[in-house]
């Protein structure tokens, strides 16, 4: 018996040799697709992986769900949490920041110091153990230390370093390292970035720590989980009252809580990245598509004729069309996927070690995946669709007919340019532009969008230097910032500016307080400050100002959270100070940088709780040569809780924010350039293959292979250049959209875009146009002059 | 080479083109075609050449050599004292444009272009042009210089292209049949466009065509069979466009 071969049909192998020949345009569109379809899957792959490994840690973990502090509460007070309905657990834990004092290190590190059960390991908040053992409960030096704090200080069970615990400097033994679902991101007091190497979480023993800070049967930090189904706003409300007596700050769920806080920010950036960003790349793709394949059907026109005199059906004709165009759209799906699945793998594990999970679940899911090839068939098709029906819907006997020569006409324009007198390969660029609008309109859309993503990637690094600039040169101005556990009479001022190596002191305020206007109620940080304040200072914009002695300057978002404008009154609890809620009128507003924040005078402050004056933290500034004279006096000295070094705060952020800027700016160049090439060589190719009879004639006529070729290269770089001021206006609408998008309640992305990010947009945009265009020109050198004259047009 | 401004009005009778054991041979894969076998021929200044032959006699392919298209694959082939299987690509760009005009059977006029910007193509880039206007008024066109080509009849469109050839006042005007795709009364009308640039600047000129009654209006006319020069004669006298029989 015979078994037929299968054979391809004759249209589906012309499909497939098209394909071939068209191999470095398909590739230059598969490109575009594939990068829209990788930054898609790498967005929500990222987000989904980020997303997951979360939940399962926590869940693995037993991470409560509401936290709430006190300063001194009953350990008997624990049982009555317990008791509120809904609640399935707490944990009733000894919470401090302290400062430590590391062997070979000068400058004092801090740490947030968290109690261990007396009995085993915590119910809630487990630690995943990394290294080494759990501290003996007799044992009073034994701890367990942060495992990215350890590998930054390069710390093995038995080393030891020493801490300033309530006043009295004490000499601990690390024995283990652990990971905790409560320290996924972990981030020192006011500081703005991770610095593992400055900041530390050690837990030690209950009994160790109630010694430590005199909280011998007391608490001063709850965890809470609930039972499934619990309504958590009544749990917090009863979890307030029975707190209220006990200095309580007002308890809060997951979504305030610092760590998960940062992680759902960073989840949702990169969701809103995959709505952004892929729909660009996808919107190219369709008028790259379409580009190519009006161009394929105008060259086939007599193929198509035949097909159709042949018998060939309208719907076959269309399909086939559709078809090449759907596998234009595979090869870019397929590159996508890839580039994108490997991208967010990598990517991921970038964030694994970035935030501390124990382990990451990295599964894409298939969701990811379908939408990637979904959206890419999608707009494939899209840019298709026009030029296939075009060609189904094309009479054979007009088919088999040459197309009519395109009609130019002498109009005003060229009235003008006559009187210009331009080279004449000057006039036929112009006459192009100007004969097909539509064609060179969508080209400068495209080169405009390539500009556009390149500005808006940028923009990210314009606007973190713009909070740098803001967050330290402007308003932080000092060197270090001490703070005490309590508010302290202004005296300590004086005792500061004597310390070694100081410069200049200055007494401020921080403090928690909630705000409420009408139902909306909003947590914040007041700071008040001196008349005069030097190193701390409210912005308005990236202008000093001072708040006024009465009411309250309030950052804009936080103002629009609370529906409040100048003049209006609000209510301020000021928790763990003062029980009963005060009046606070808004004196004015300013935009928000970092954080929402209310500035006050000092004395208006002090006023407002009916207080002496007093202050909970000093900013200093000091001499180049009194620097570890100063940082050995601080380590000795018993009241100061904390220690915030400016300057290691800015090297962290400024060092996460190069390792993070390197990478993104490398991957949106790719992106960028993918899109010129696309959109430049394609165009190029078009333009060469409607136009090789008239360039060749040109160089038969004697004009050189540059001249000619500036035909090609000309148009490209008209249209290019005048993309771009439509790309610098496109990317700063979108910067201007991210920027709103992602800037959460942490910090405001300033909408800053320095001239030097437009001219980079630019560069590398003309450049990939030029570089495009170049590799089409040398077709130029290739044309057969003889054949070209022998044929009819 | 840059005496070419000499070049118009030179002295008739001298040597425009020789060749020697000239061949031309196409080879693609196995298959061996040649187009010129061993061609030995001389063109005067100031003549008007016709070369007669049926397809693939090689007459295509000796203009293509002549006017620096085409390279040849043997033999040598010289204008007036330039050696042109000498050249490389980059002076043969050079040789076309300061000395030869051609004019092909399909017009190859840049559409996106009027008449006079088609002619100030070629006036633009040569080192002694006439002005563009000049040009289209000795082809009859000086009404119709601001029409692009979709708007001129097939007949206007190769005056322009013989008005953009000739513009440069070129040594040598190289035509492929250019009344290949033109009605009689229109191709009569490119002839004596022909004849007069011939007769009034002297130039030499070259005309392949398949209408053996285009020979009349020759001074010397070359057939070519088998890529070889079959016959040349002389005309004694040379009939005017108008009086050839289609």
């Amino acid at each position: 018996m015979v078994i037929p071969r299968p054979q391809l049909r004759a249209l589906d192998l012309k499909l497939l040799r098209d394909l071939r020949r068209l191999w470095a345009q398909v590739l230059a569109i598969a490109a575009v697709l594939g990068c829209g379809v990788a930054v898609l899957l790498m967005s929500l792959g990222m987000s989904d992986a980020l997303d997951r490994s979360r939940a399962a840690y926590y869940e693995r973990e037993a991470f409560a769900q509401v936290f709430a502090r006190a300063t001194r509460a009953p350990l008997g007070l624990a049982g009555e949490l317990r008791a509120i309905p809904g609640v399935r657990d707490v944990e009733a834990r000894v919470s401090r920041f302290v400062l430590l004092d590391l062997p070979g290190r000068v400058r004092p590190a801090t740490a947030q110091v968290v109690s261990l059960p007396d009995a085993g390991p915590p119910r809630l908040n487990r630690l995943v153990l990394r290294s080494g053992r759990w501290p003996e409960p007799g044992r009073w030096d034994e701890v367990i230390v942060d495992a990215p704090f350890a590998a930054a200080q390069g710390y093995r069970p038995g080393d030891r370093f020493a801490a300033n615990l309530g006043g009295a400097r004490r000499e601990l033994t690390v024995v283990g390292t652990a990971l905790s679902p409560e320290f996924v991101y972990t981030i020192g007091p006011g500081a703005m970035m991770p610095d593992p190497s400055g900041h530390a979480v050690i837990w030690m023993p209950r009994r160790a720590a109630e010694a430590a800070f005199d909280m011998t049967g007391a608490f001063d930090d709850a965890v809470i989980a609930l039972r499934r189904g619990a309504d958590e706003a009544s749990v917090i409300a009863a979890i307030d009252r029975l707190l209220a007596p006990y200095g309580a700050t007002g308890a809060h769920g997951r979504d305030r809580q610092i760590s998960h806080a940062f992680l759902d920010s960073e989840i949702e950036t990169l969701r809103v990245m995959a709505w952004i960003l892929p729909p660009v790349f996808l919107l190219i793709t369709a008028f790259l598509v379409n580009m190519v394949m009006a161009r394929i059907v105008a060259l086939e026109r007599a193929e198509i004729g035949l097909l159709k005199a042949a018998g060939y059906s309208n719907g076959a004709v269309l399909s086939h069309y559709l078809l090449l165009a759907g596998l234009i759209a595979s090869v870019g799906i397929a590159l996508g996927l890839t580039v994108g699945g490997v991208l967010a793998r990598e990517m991921a594990g970038l964030y694994a070690r970035f935030y501390n999970f124990p382990e990451l679940i990295f599964s894409m899911s298939w969701t990811a995946w379908a939408l990637g090839a979904l959206a890419g068939f999608a707009a494939a098709g899209l840019g298709a669709t026009r030029a296939a029906l075009g060609a189904a819907r094309l009479p054979p006997a007009v088919a088999m007919a040459p197309p009519s020569p395109p009609r130019f006409a002498r109009g005003a324009v060229d009235r003008l340019l006559s009187a210009v007198r331009l080279p004449q390969t000057d006039m036929m660029i112009l006459r192009s532009v100007l004969r097909w609008p539509l064609r060179a309109g969508t080209a400068v859309l495209g080169y405009a969008l390539g500009t556009a993503i390149l500005v808006s990637s940028s923009f990210f690094s314009d606007s973190l230097d713009g909070i740098m600039e803001r967050a330290f040169d402007l308003s932080n101005r000092a060197d270090v910032v001490l703070s005490f556990p309590r508010d302290l009479p202004v005296d300590v001022i004086a005792a500061v500016r004597d310390l070694p190596g100081v410069l200049q002191a200055e007494g401020h305020v921080y403090a928690a307080v909630r705000l409420s206007h009408g139902h909306l109620t909003e947590d914040a940080t007041i700071q008040a400050l001196p008349p005069g304040s030097d190193l701390t200072r409210m912005l308005d914009g990236t202008r000093p100002a001072a708040p006024p002695d009465a009411g309250a300057v309030l950052t804009d978002r936080l103002a629009a959270r609370l529906g409040v404008r100048p003049g209006e009154v609000l209510r301020a609890e000021l928790v763990g100070l003062r029980r009963d809620p005060v009046a606070l009128r808004v004196a004015g507003l300013v935009p928000e940088v970092m954080g929402a924040t209310a500035y006050m005078t000092l004395s208006g402050y002090d006023r407002l709780l009916g207080r002496p004056p007093k202050i909970s933290s000093v900013a200093v500034t000091l001499r180049a040569d009194g620097e570890a004279a100063f940082h050995r006096a601080v380590k000795a000295a018993p009241a100061v809780g904390g220690a915030l070094l400016l300057a290691d705060n800015r090297r962290a952020f400024e060092s996460t924010i190069a390792q993070n800027m390197t990478v993104m700016a490398t991957v949106y160049v790719v992106l960028g350039s993918a899109i010129a090439i696309g959109v430049a060589y394609n165009g190029a190719r078009i333009q060469l293959s409607e136009r090789a009879r008239e360039l060749a004639s040109l160089r038969i006529l004697g004009l050189t292979r540059w001249e000619v070729s500036w035909v090609l290269v000309g148009e490209v770089l008209l249209l290019a250049l005048l993309a771009q001021p439509l790309g610098w206006a496109l990317g700063y609408g979108i910067a201007a959209l991210m920027a709103d998008r992602f800037s959460s309640e942490f910090y405001t992305l300033p909408l800053v875009v320095e001239p030097a990010t437009f001219a980079f947009a630019s560069l590398v945009s003309l450049g990939a146009s030029v570089a495009s265009v170049m590799l089409v020109r040398r077709r130029i050198d290739r044309l057969d002059l003889v054949a070209v004259m022998k044929t009819r047009e | 080479m840059d005496d070419s401004s000499r070049m118009w009005a030179d002295a008739p009778g001298a040597v425009a083109f020789r060749t020697e054991a000239l061949c031309k041979v196409y080879e693609t894969g196995p298959v061996r075609v040649v187009a010129l076998d061993n061609v030995d021929l001389t063109l005067r200044m100031g003549e008007l050449t016709v070369l007669l032959g049926a397809s693939g006699s090689g007459k295509s392919t000796l203009l293509n050599i002549l006017g620096g298209l085409d390279h040849a694959s043997s033999g040598r082939v010289w204008y007036r004292e330039l050696e042109l299987t000498a050249l490389g690509d980059r002076a043969l760009t050079r040789y076309r444009r300061d000395h030869v005009g051609f004019v092909f059977q399909f017009y190859n006029l840049v559409p996106s272009l009027t008449a006079r910007e088609n002619v100030r193509l070629v006036t633009d880039i040569a080192p002694d042009p006439m002005p563009a206007e000049e040009a289209l008024g000795l082809v009859g066109l000086g009404a119709r210089m601001d029409h692009f080509p979709a708007q001129l009849s097939g007949g206007e469109q190769q005056r322009v292209a013989i008005a953009r050839a000739v513009a440069k006042r070129p040594g040598v005007l190289l035509c492929d049949e250019p009344t290949g795709a033109l009605d009689s009364r229109t191709g009569v009308q490119v002839l004596e466009v022909l004849d007069r640039v011939n007769r009034e600047t002297g130039t030499t000129t070259v005309v392949i065509t398949h209408n053996a009654g285009i020979r009349a209006m020759a001074h010397r006319v070359l057939r070519f069979a088998d890529g070889r020069l079959a016959s040349e004669e002389v005309n004694a006298t040379r009939v005017a466009p108008s009086e050839i029989v289609w």
